[in-house]
């Protein structure tokens, strides 16, 4: 029945000016989406809306997933467009619409049309009457409700008519692509993929850094973060996914640092070397997915150790977050069961079993100095030998 | 230099048994049940697999069904046997070493309501033959006690364990899974006692999902597989031709060539454990000689996670596997060496190497030589 569907987005309706760059943004990430699926789709604005025509068979439910995994898109409405020909055809369409869309009539409805095409004979509170009429003389079964209704019918009255009664929930934010670029720093963990979907929710495209250490991480490790970062990038549209050798770096620290500051040393230089990249890659700030305790190396006081490497800013938007509120994000975005996959990260034998909390950040930079022969070799050696993984 | 020392996980199909496949999947393609002549042929293959098993383990034709490799063939052989059994009691035993193929469905039946004993076993990985004669009582239905360990390469004594449960209750039924025992010693079920065998075909260079059952004539079996009716009942669906036919002629080899290949394969296992155990922190969980089976060896690294010697030696191009499944926080400590009572400190530095007759001695020294070099560097870095 549905060859069409309207995109309702929310806030970028409210951008002034720049109204039409947003908009652009949407309709080409409504498109990149589409373009995954099997069927020809054309998305264009239009006076405020955005629509996207199919011109080829397709799959509606498989239409509707692609769409609702575009930021920016608050409601995705299955639409049937018409031809004016006049008020009885259009209530016939009406009926014929809510016969096959609702098989079970014992519902409640109003009809809610909209006029702007202004010249339409009757003007929009006529045609809410006169279309509930002939709705209830066609259906006995149903009752209109104007307050609470179970089913809202939507009549446009533009240069074509629009029917549409059902909208499906979108994802929301902003249309990637509307607000530059940042670095995310990926493990195979549950928090980071949610820290990428959540800044890339914002509009903003991502890069990602993954830190691997052979042999104490497997390639399988590492197939499970470009797994990861392609479940992201469903949403984020494509990934450019470094990946860092960091087993040097990681066994030179271990042989000239004291352990119980291992993870916080070496989380500085990964904070180092992500921004190294972000800053090539044009990115304006770095993604973790940081929370406060969550582990030792996540304290205030480590936080601030490892941030105080960092030029640029460091988003990490599940600061305040519990962790089950972190997994339940991670499950509705499908990073879950791929986060859990039990295969070693890095951090496993190089972490202390007593690391330290509190660390002081004058002591930090004092361990550090012990590296100062060697480290900045080793950081270019590893920026050198980094491998690219396009994932989409 | 490629070094492949995961035999016990699978091995490279034999260029013999290739040419059988090919042919059975190219040429005669027929379903063994057709009544047409390419039927006929393709049937033929299924005899001709079925009468060299049989005259390997010195038993009847009939007493050989084809299943799709170990797995199938243990779950048929416990829950098959317990659920046409049931009458006869309500005790199952079993050994705390078994594979997961066996041990899983002994957890099933448990849930079901049976009573099942687990057997310990000595340092060595070999079972408490005491224990087992205190154990099998009249209400005892089955007995599950695999013939080699996977892990170790620990030989249980199948016919001591099969002359025990018979004396003790003629009526109690014998399994022994020989997936990792078949190829590397005689299996004779009649000697043995036993009542089910069940073997893997792609451990013993034959294809993968193919394996078969022996189950000793007129034992009650409800099959867990319903269907056309093939093979007797016992396991409907069209047989796996190709892969049946693959099967029997990776059995004939292999018993054609039992003693010359046990010699080397042994051979190569005590030159490795030699050189293993002239290093410093490791402890080889694995007996030198006839002990234990001929193709595996169990060692420990001190202060080495076995994942991460498994990827460095994976770096040299040598193929091992790790002794236990580890996760990364929480790791699932192997209940073999569990079992073993291997210190603790041990249980997640244990790895595998296994060996066919296809591995050399260059190929062992390389494997020492890297571990000589790795070790050091591994070993530095521990948790601390």
């Amino acid at each position: 029945m549905y060859k069409s569907f309207l995109i309702k987005y929310a806030e970028i309706g409210i951008k002034g000016k720049n109204r039409f760059l947003f908009e652009d943004a949407l309709v080409r990430q409504a498109k990149i989406a589409l373009g995954k699926i099997d069927g020809d789709f054309e998305v264009h604005k239009e006076s405020g809306r955005i629509y996207a025509n199919a011109q080829s068979d397709f799959d509606f439910d498989e239409a509707v997933d692609a769409l609702s995994h575009v930021f920016g898109i608050v409601g995705i409405c299955p639409l049937v467009q018409i031809e004016d020909n006049g008020f009885d055809d259009l209530a016939e369409q009406v009926i014929k619409y809510i016969d096959a869309e609702y098989p079970d009539k014992n519902k409640t409805f109003k009809v809610l049309a909209r006029r702007s095409r202004k010249n339409y004979p009757l003007d929009s509170m006529e045609i809410n009457v006169e279309m509930g009429a002939r709705i209830l003389d066609a259906f006995p079964d149903m009752k209109v409700d104007v307050h609470n209704p179970e089913i809202e019918i939507n009549i446009e009255i533009r240069n074509k008519i629009n029917i549409y009664s059902r909208i499906i929930p979108g994802p929301g934010g902003m249309p990637v692509g509307t607000a530059g670029k940042a670095t995310l720093l990926l493990s195979g963990g549950i928090d980071s993929p949610v820290a990428g979907y959540m800044i890339s929710k914002r509009g903003v495209q991502i890069d990602a850094v993954y830190f691997h250490a052979p042999p104490y991480t497997s390639e399988r490790a590492k197939q499970k973060v470009v797994d990861l970062a392609k479940k992201v990038s469903k949403y984020s549209g494509p990934i450019k996914l470094f990946v860092v050798n960091f087993t040097e770096i990681q066994m030179y620290i271990y042989d000239k640092c004291p352990h119980e500051q291992l993870t916080i040393i070496m989380r500085r230089y990964m904070m180092k070397i992500a921004e190294h990249f972000a800053k090539q890659e044009g990115s304006l700030g770095l993604i973790t997915g940081e929370s406060i305790g969550q582990v030792a190396s996540q304290t205030t006081q480590s936080l601030a150790a490892t941030n105080e490497v960092c030029t640029l800013p460091v988003y990490r938007p599940v600061i305040a977050f519990d962790k089950q509120d972190i997994v339940d994000i991670a499950l509705k975005i499908d990073t879950y069961e791929t986060s859990i996959l039990p295969y070693e990260d890095c951090c496993t034998t190089f972490v202390a079993k007593h690391p330290v909390t509190k660390p002081n950040i004058n002591i930090i930079k004092k361990s550090e100095t012990r590296l100062s022969e060697e480290i900045d070799r080793m950081i270019e050696d590893a920026i050198n030998t980094v491998e690219i993984i396009e994932v989409e | 230099m490629i070094v492949y020392f995961d035999n016990s996980a699978t091995t490279v199909v034999s260029e013999k048994v290739k040419d059988i496949v090919l042919k059975a999947m190219i040429e005669d393609y027929g379903n063994p049940s057709s009544m047409h002549l390419a039927g006929v042929k393709a049937e033929d293959y299924i005899k001709d697999a079925k009468k060299k098993i049989a005259s390997i383990m010195k038993v009847d034709e009939k007493e050989i069904y084809f299943t799709s490799g170990g797995t199938e063939g243990n779950n048929l052989a416990i829950i098959g046997s317990v659920m046409a059994n049931k009458r006869n009691g309500n005790k199952i035993i079993t050994s705390s070493i078994e594979h997961a193929s066996v041990s899983n469905p002994m957890k099933y039946l448990e849930d079901e309501g049976f009573e099942v004993v687990y057997l310990p076993v000595d340092k060595n990985g070999v079972i408490d033959l005491e224990a087992l004669k205190n154990e099998v009582d009249d209400d005892t239905i089955l007995v599950s006690i695999m013939g080699v360990n996977n892990e170790v390469g620990a030989i249980q004594p199948m016919e001591e364990i099969g002359a025990i449960v018979k004396e003790k209750n003629p009526k109690t039924l014998y399994h022994i899974d020989a997936i990792q025992a078949f190829g590397k010693m005689e299996i004779k079920p009649k000697k043995c006692k036993a009542d089910f065998v069940t073997v893997s075909g792609h451990k013993i260079h034959g294809p993968k999902g193919t394996g078969f059952i022996y189950i000793k004539n007129k034992t009650k079996v409800k099959p867990l597989i319903l269907g056309g009716g093939q093979q007797m009942g016992m396991r409907s669906g069209t047989e796996n031709v190709p892969g049946i036919a693959g099967l029997g002629e990776a059995a004939k080899e292999a018993y054609d060539n039992l003693n010359t290949n046990v010699e080397k394969m042994t051979a190569l296992k005590d030159r490795l454990i030699d050189g293993l155990e002239k290093m410093e922190g490791v402890t080889v969980n694995s007996k030198k000689g006839n002990e234990s089976a001929p193709h595996i060896v169990s060692a420990s690294f001190l202060n080495v996670r076995s994942e991460v010697m498994l990827h460095a030696l994976e770096d040299k191009g040598v193929y091992i596997s790790a002794g236990s499944a580890c996760s990364s926080n929480k790791p699932a400590i192997s209940r073999t060496l569990r079992a073993m009572k291997i210190d603790d400190n041990l249980l997640e530095s244990t790895v595998r190497f296994s060996f066919s007759a296809n591995n050399t001695e260059e190929e062992v020294d390389y494997c020492l030589e890297c571990i000589n070099e790795l070790l050091p560097v591994l070993k530095k870095y521990v948790r601390k």
